[in-house]
């Protein structure tokens, strides 16, 4: 077993939107090692996304209350200051979103948003590095010509190449914790295939924690080490792949397991 | 670059359509120019040699053809009213309304793009909220209308203006600016509330875009996301309206020059309209075209440095 | 500064309550309602007659006798502004009318048929459109002549172009729907797909396009009539009145204001109607 690096614990988030207010998410819990892939899986409206963005800390309306704690690098990221916690966004945790087509800015090239990251955390870096390194980390996401791409706009690319590069500016400044949420969802069957490949890759060769959130169980049984499965804002089940795959102790989950197409039956 | 060109040949094409029209308008419409110069008891004769003269005879295309290439060169007919070429008498009246008609628009840029931004910024606010009303009430105030109010606001109350005191650039450039100034307010006025209310808008609909959240979870703080991401977004559609209040700026300063007694285009146009003096009226209303269709051009390809995702059909 | 923190994650745009959609449209409601009401009471009285000049009470203050004090030969302003707004009323209603019909049925039709006709029509009504109207209005009064119904050509056809451009796009938005394309399998006729399936269709964004319309037409009109080539005495419309009374700015404040206030309010009371309209269309 490796270093905790992220405890979250009690985590419950209630929106004050309407006249009575609403509790999208219980009693959360988690605890992240280093180096570990973590799913969270469940319907939509589950809580999953909900409680990625508080992890992320993007939660931030005024209409919604958080309580918990979420504890990383030994600050508790839902009462620290919002520098502090902006000192670790991009830099410490980096998240990839379920739309590629929409995530980056269209205005923006290519490798603007990848360099984002260095640019905002890592000051004391020169230009000409910052493009070399974006080159470099643009190649590792397994996009060719990366030169060529570095200077185009996000219009010019498909949806899954949109997010490899939503992956390498996400990667660029080597974060311990990477949140992706829904990140093939939007995509094709065969290019979803690739891009969990090449977080599997991304994990093994930087030791990069990854939480992958998804409502595909079996998408989650190729990349996670360990599972939880959440339904209407619980945890209810949380375990190994192995155990939660083999043994799952609720109804929910079983459910779940025998919504998967299988090939052999 | 392709795109530059194709617009600019798409300018050319415009330029012809509006000229055509421009044209036959004010050479068809009135009735026949030898009658209308000899007289209706011109004898046919002399109507058809004065015809033969002027090549009235001659086919349609022909002659707005020679119109058109003579009117480029800067010959643009002689005026019925003055006995003078129409350049001759537009050509000093020119600077002056263009001056108003560009201070105008700087005026409304500054004013528009920080009070936009602020207002959207503080959707909802009490600032906000007094600005949106005040908007509203500023967009319905006739620019000839606040024209008047700011004259009597500056010039009686405060006394810091002079009405009819008009300073010629030729004499004093600080006093013809000076003395523009509350001319431009008055036609910026109404142009910036509805700026204001656009780029607020925007910038209130960009910033829910999923890229901002993206750029949240780089560390941005709340100005970065603003002023990285998402002005540059929020002002494609904002480009869009001040090419257009910029042309609209030119005609406004007509009505404007007749509230504050300045000696600009007006006063010809009007008396040129009055005196049915086509060739003068004709030759402002291509002008103000061209400057319409040229600022249309430079709308476009600010356009295309903004937002990457135009391409040429 | 929390405010700012807030703001970029509003997901949903409800902030703008009903009460405050109300308050514009209530606003709206009761200026309109109040202008309407003046010009109609005057079709049948006015305190003073119009045009009856008084050498004994030129350009006098506001009192109980004058709501709004006389002009410079005597006349009654406030009888006057009833009588101005009514033709003021009538050129922007014309205007409107003229520029709806028309431009709905031109963006209609090029919209329906597209094709080259489509091509032609959308380039010229381009070039219309970014063509300052007031100026179109003018080319239109000079070739014309002066007089109200001139004007409501000349401005009516300035505003073609605007509602072209939106019937048009909404008709393409339309026209490929599947329950026209139904329609049109069952041999319905193009003419009744456009007017009777597709054209209900274009009312929300035409109704607020209308409203707009209708100040615009308000304000170009006081425009060109304040330059002096719009309606004719003795049909004076509140522009030409404001011009006239710009004389007397300085010696007699309230004769300006007042012209000017009425067509503020006129502008106002339609601007509210439009804003509360077409934020509860949201």
């Amino acid at each position: 077993m490796g270093d905790i690096i992220l405890d979250v614990s009690d985590l419950n988030i209630e929106f004050h939107d309407h006249d009575n207010p609403e509790t999208v998410v219980f009693d959360f819990d988690l605890t992240l090692e280093k180096g570990e892939i973590v799913g969270i899986v469940g319907e939509s409206g589950s809580g999953k996304s909900m409680s990625a963005l508080a992890i992320a800390g993007l939660l931030k309306r005024h209409a919604l209350t958080k309580t918990g704690r979420i504890m990383f690098d030994g600050h508790d990221l839902l009462t620290c200051d919002r520098e502090t916690l902006r000192g670790y966004q991009g830099d410490e945790i980096a998240m990839i979103f379920q739309e590629p087509m929409t995530s980056l800015n269209p205005v923006k090239k290519i490798g603007w948003q990848v360099e984002e990251c260095l640019r905002i955390h890592h000051k004391d870096m020169t230009k000409a590095d910052r493009k070399k390194r974006a080159i470099e980390m643009i190649d590792a996401v397994g996009i060719h010509e990366p030169e060529k791409v570095y200077n185009m706009y996000p219009h010019e690319l498909s949806g899954g190449m949109r997010q490899r590069i939503m992956i390498a500016a996400a990667m660029i400044a080597n974060p311990q914790i990477l949140i992706a949420d829904e990140p093939t969802t939007a995509l094709d069957v065969t290019v979803q295939a690739q891009i969990v490949e090449l977080l599997k890759k991304l994990n093994r060769e930087k030791g990069t924690s990854i939480i992958f959130i998804s409502h595909d169980l079996s998408l989650i049984s190729q990349i996670c080490q360990r599972v939880l499965v959440m339904n209407k804002g619980y945890v209810v089940e949380t375990g190994t792949t192995e155990q939660v795959f083999n043994a799952p102790r609720e109804e929910y989950t079983r459910k779940l397991i025998a919504a998967i197409p299988r090939i052999d039956v | 670059m392709k795109y530059i060109i194709k617009k600019i040949l798409m300018m050319i094409l415009t330029l012809v359509v509006v000229s055509l029209c421009v044209f036959l308008a004010f050479n068809f419409i009135p009735g026949d120019p030898a009658t209308r110069k000899l007289g209706t008891e011109a004898t046919p004769e002399l109507i058809q040699q004065y015809r033969e003269s002027m090549g009235l005879n001659d086919p349609v295309i022909v002659q707005y053809f020679r119109w058109f290439t003579s009117f480029v060169k800067g010959d643009m007919g002689t005026s019925y009213n003055y006995n003078q070429s129409v350049a001759s008498i537009i050509v000093k009246k020119i600077p002056i309304t263009l001056t108003l008609a560009i201070m105008s628009f700087i005026i409304m840029v500054g004013l528009s793009i920080p009070i936009g931004i602020y207002t959207a910024k503080h959707e909802n606010g009490v600032i906000d909220k007094v600005i949106m009303v005040l908007n509203q009430i500023i967009m319905a105030v006739p620019p000839f209308f606040s024209g008047i109010l700011l004259t009597f606001v500056f010039g009686m109350i405060f006394k810091f203006f002079k009405p009819g005191g008009f300073i010629s650039y030729e004499k004093d450039l600080g006093g013809f600016i000076g003395y523009l100034i509350l001319p431009a307010l008055a036609i910026a006025l109404p142009k910036a509330a509805m700026c204001i209310k656009l780029l607020r808008g925007s910038v209130i609909a960009e910033a829910q875009k999923d890229y901002t959240r993206t750029a949240y979870s780089r560390g941005n703080s709340t100005g970065e996301v603003l002023y990285r991401h998402v002005l540059k977004n929020a002002m494609i559609p904002v480009i869009t309206f001040m090419g257009m209040a910029l042309a609209d700026m030119v005609a406004g300063s007509i009505v404007i020059e007749q509230v504050f007694g300045i000696p600009g285009i007006s006063k010809i146009l009007l008396t040129s309209i009055s005196n049915r003096d086509y060739p003068v009226v004709e030759a402002i209303i291509m002008g103000i075209a061209i400057i319409v269709i040229v600022v249309n051009l430079l709308v476009d390809i600010i356009y295309r440095i903004i937002d990457p995702r135009i391409e040429v059909e | 500064m929390k405010n700012i923190k807030e703001l970029f994650w509003k997901l949903k745009t409800k902030n703008m309550s009903k009460k405050k959609r109300n308050a514009y449209f209530m606003a709206g409601s009761i200026i309109t309602g109040l202008i309407l009401l003046m010009v109609i009471i005057g079709l049948f009285y006015t305190p003073y007659p119009p045009t009856k000049m008084d050498a004994s009470a030129k350009l006098q203050g506001i009192s109980l006798k004058h709501i709004m004090g006389t002009d410079n030969m005597g006349r009654d302003v406030f009888s006057r502004v009833m009588y101005g707004s009514r033709i003021t009323l009538i050129i922007a209603i014309g205007t409107v009318a003229f520029g709806t019909i028309i431009g709905s049925i031109i963006g209609a039709f090029t919209g329906y048929y597209g094709g080259i006709l489509d091509e032609i029509l959308m380039r010229i009504i381009d070039a219309l459109f970014a063509f300052p109207s007031l100026l179109l209005a003018l080319v239109f009064v000079s070739l014309f002549g002066q007089g109200m119904y001139q004007l409501i050509l000349a401005l009516g056809v300035a505003f073609v172009p605007s509602f072209a451009r939106i019937v048009r796009s909404e008709v393409l938005r339309c026209k490929n729907m599947d329950y026209i394309e139904s329609a049109r399998l069952q041999s319905v006729s193009d003419f009744r797909i456009i007017f009777v399936h597709i054209m209900p269709n274009t009312k929300d964004t035409l109704i607020p396009s209308i409203l707009i319309g209708f100040n615009n037409a308000v304000l170009a009109e006081a425009g060109l009539s304040f330059l002096g080539i719009g309606s004719q005495p003795p049909y004076a419309s509140l522009g030409k009145m404001l011009s006239d009374a710009q004389s007397y700015l300085f010696t007699r404040p309230s004769y300006v204001m007042s012209i000017g206030m009425t067509i503020v309010l006129m502008i106002l009371g339609f601007a509210f109607l439009g804003e509360g309209l077409s934020s509860s269309n949201k």
